[in-house]
């Protein structure tokens, strides 16, 4: 079962790939797919949070030695996250990807990059995340320079060299890794980085993870690639890796930090939680002087960043709770934001808010949704990222942190200013010019603009669960974070055979 | 032998890095293989070298015996970068063909606003090569290009 999400992508890939001249049926295929990886995904979920870890160890080798997967609370968590980003995308692409791309292979690729994505969730060995990666990787490379534009062509190569270069990082580290501790197996090498003697050497390959992972999950000084390249493909490949690429970043550093290196935490997580309050604040900073629909929403995925990164860095339960609950509510309400860039480029076709404009009065119903992901995404009471910050400044307080509780709240009031700004122009100023632009695309090289609606008012649907059941859905991601914080669980489940 | 290993993978990891930096697409690319090599020796060097025995436990439980693992990683390590610069060839071309530059200086038009007439999606000769040189055993992607 535990193997299924990485299986059921793969198979789907060959499938779409068999299909290769008939996109229609590709489309059908991802669409019926992503909605059984979400079935699964959620059964997975349910079976981790009643019965505890699953385990496998691939090809009945014994855990040191073989490649293990195993999912714990969080692994759960976020490969349900991923399958429903993947579902939300499948349908937005059948009404938005143009016949170039289909033919080109997208949907063979979506599946790749989910089947990359769901690996590096549920492995459970060093090595094998870094293949994950790669896969997951390459699938993105692909993806996004797809179709062959200027801009994506120059986008994608700046994200190539600089993914590569953390992927240099990120072996080396495995490297040194593997010398100080002899496995690579993430359970044992939490065992065997105790007994090494503490100091030099573990900080340093644990900062060189921190590199790595960080050029990864674009925090401060290391995200410039991000708002170089997202904006370049069509929005749903944007909406897909800023709703998995970047966060399979930020669950690796939560993985390696809480499981391996927690020998010197105020040295660390002091660095994660300075770190955190950076991206938090260039981020948004970098989001206010923008006038590019996509290119501000994002600087606004590395502001998001920072507030995951702090979670981690308080390390508390409370805190790391808080984290995987903003997991869950910025991934729907970044998707939902980019599906909505993608719906208003559609009408008006552009993405510059001084071109656009006036759609609060062609389509009250688009700006109620996007009004309602872009007022959760900057915190505003009664929606999912009020809870979700509420419970980072809440653990911050009482480990008196008080600078990055501080550095939180304020990057909360900078967002509600550039959504405002967005809301401004967009929504509600006047249309600049009759509608020579409004002219609809052809539809029959693209989809039908219902798959579009249907998928944005899915997100913000979903966004809006999550915060009508705030309350269970805290409950898991507080049994995943006090899993995450006592290792000897995880440990024992893979080394000992677990149940 | 273990102190040449070391001295070669830092010279290649300091010759990676200053290629990395230069300006020219094409350079750049032969920073990040170096780069590539100096990893694949210190994954190598990682155990330390036991020379003159194969990585197969011998009968002998007293003879010493080498670590396969770091030679296993270095294999796929080898591979997967193999797919990668095959892909990073192709795309540094495409880049060339359609922006008609490699220098990165020229490259700001992601960042800065800059008017460029956006081109239409054409299927143009560089791109077919770019999807035949992915070769690459790890995402199943030379399965596509059975069907392409």
């Amino acid at each position: 079962m535990i193997i299924l999400p990485i299986f059921l992508p793969l198979f789907l890939a060959v499938i779409c790939l068999l299909a290769w001249n008939y996109p229609y049926i590709q489309r059908w295929v991802a669409l019926l797919g992503s909605l059984a990886l979400v079935v699964v995904s959620g059964w997975i979920l349910l079976d981790v949070s009643n019965h505890g870890l699953l385990v496998l160890q691939s090809g009945n080798w014994p855990a040191p030695f073989g490649i293990t997967l195993a999912v714990d609370g969080l692994s759960a968590i976020m490969v349900l996250l991923g399958s429903l980003v993947g579902l939300v995308v499948a349908v937005y692409a059948a009404g938005s990807m143009d016949m170039a791309r289909l033919r080109f292979g997208f949907y063979p690729l979506f599946f790749i990059l989910l089947m990359g994505v769901n690996g590096a969730f549920t492995t459970g060995d060093l090595f094998n995340l870094y293949v994950w990666f790669e896969v997951m990787l390459m699938a993105s490379f692909v993806l996004m320079a797809l179709g062959g534009e200027r801009q994506q062509i120059e986008g994608a190569v700046k994200y190539l060299i600089l993914n590569l270069l953390a992927s240099m990082l990120f072996l080396s580290a495995i490297g040194l890794t593997y010398n100080l501790a002899g496995t690579l197996n993430l359970a044992d090498l939490a065992v065997q980085l105790n007994k090494v003697s503490p100091g030099g050497m573990v900080t340093l390959v644990s900062i060189l993870f921190l590199v790595a992972f960080g050029i990864k999950s674009a925090i401060f000084p290391l995200f410039f690639w991000l708002p170089a390249s997202y904006h370049t493909p069509p929005v749903a490949v944007t909406a897909l890796f800023s709703g998995l690429l970047t966060k399979v970043g930020v669950y690796s550093l939560i993985r390696v930090f809480t499981l391996l290196f927690t020998q010197d935490t105020t040295y660390t997580h002091t660095i994660l939680l300075v770190l955190a309050g950076f991206t938090m604040v260039t981020g948004v900073f970098g989001a206010a002087a923008q006038l590019d629909f996509r290119r501000l929403l994002s600087f606004h995925i590395v502001s998001q960043i920072g507030y995951l990164i702090m979670g981690l860095g308080l390390m508390s339960r409370e805190a790391l709770a808080g984290t995987i609950y903003f997991m869950g509510h910025v991934i729907l309400a970044k998707t939902a934001l980019f599906l909505i860039a993608g719906l208003v480029e559609r009408m008006q076709g552009s993405y510059d808010l001084k071109k656009l404009g006036g759609i609060y009065r062609l389509k009250p119903a688009m700006a109620v949704l996007f009004l309602l992901p872009a007022m959760s995404l900057a915190g505003l009471p009664p929606l999912s990222g009020f809870f979700a910050k509420l419970i980072l400044v809440a653990a911050g307080l009482r480990l008196q942190q008080y600078a990055i509780v501080a550095a939180g709240l304020f990057v909360s009031l900078l967002t509600l200013y550039s959504m405002t700004k967005v809301w401004n122009e967009v929504f509600w100023k006047e249309p600049k010019q009759a509608s020579p632009e409004m002219s609809q695309p052809d539809e029959l090289k693209t989809g039908h603009i219902g798959w579009m609606w249907a998928a944005t008012i899915g997100t913000v649907v979903l966004m809006l669960a999550m915060t009508v059941f705030a309350d269970p859905m805290l409950a898991v991601a507080d049994r995943a974070a006090s899993q995450l914080l006592s290792p000897d669980v995880y440990i024992s489940a893979v080394l000992r055979g677990g149940r | 032998m273990a102190l040449l290993l070391s001295i070669s993978a830092g010279v290649l990891f300091t010759a990676g890095l200053y290629m990395v930096l230069r300006r020219s697409l094409v350079k750049i690319l032969v920073g990040l293989l170096l780069l590539g090599y100096a990893v694949n020796l210190l994954l190598f060097s990682s155990v330390g070298l036991i020379p003159g025995h194969p990585p197969i436990l011998p009968r002998d439980p007293a003879q010493p015996v080498a670590d396969p693992v770091p030679q296993a990683l270095i294999l796929t390590a080898i591979v997967i970068s193999f797919g990668l610069t095959a892909f990073a060839v192709g795309l540094v071309r495409q880049v060339y063909q359609v922006l008609g530059t490699d220098d990165t200086n020229e490259l700001q038009c992601t960042d800065l606003a800059c008017e460029l007439p956006s081109l239409a999606y054409k299927p143009a000769e560089g791109e077919t090569v770019d999807e035949n040189e992915m070769v690459q055993p790890e995402a199943e992607d030379h399965g596509k290009e059975d069907h392409s």
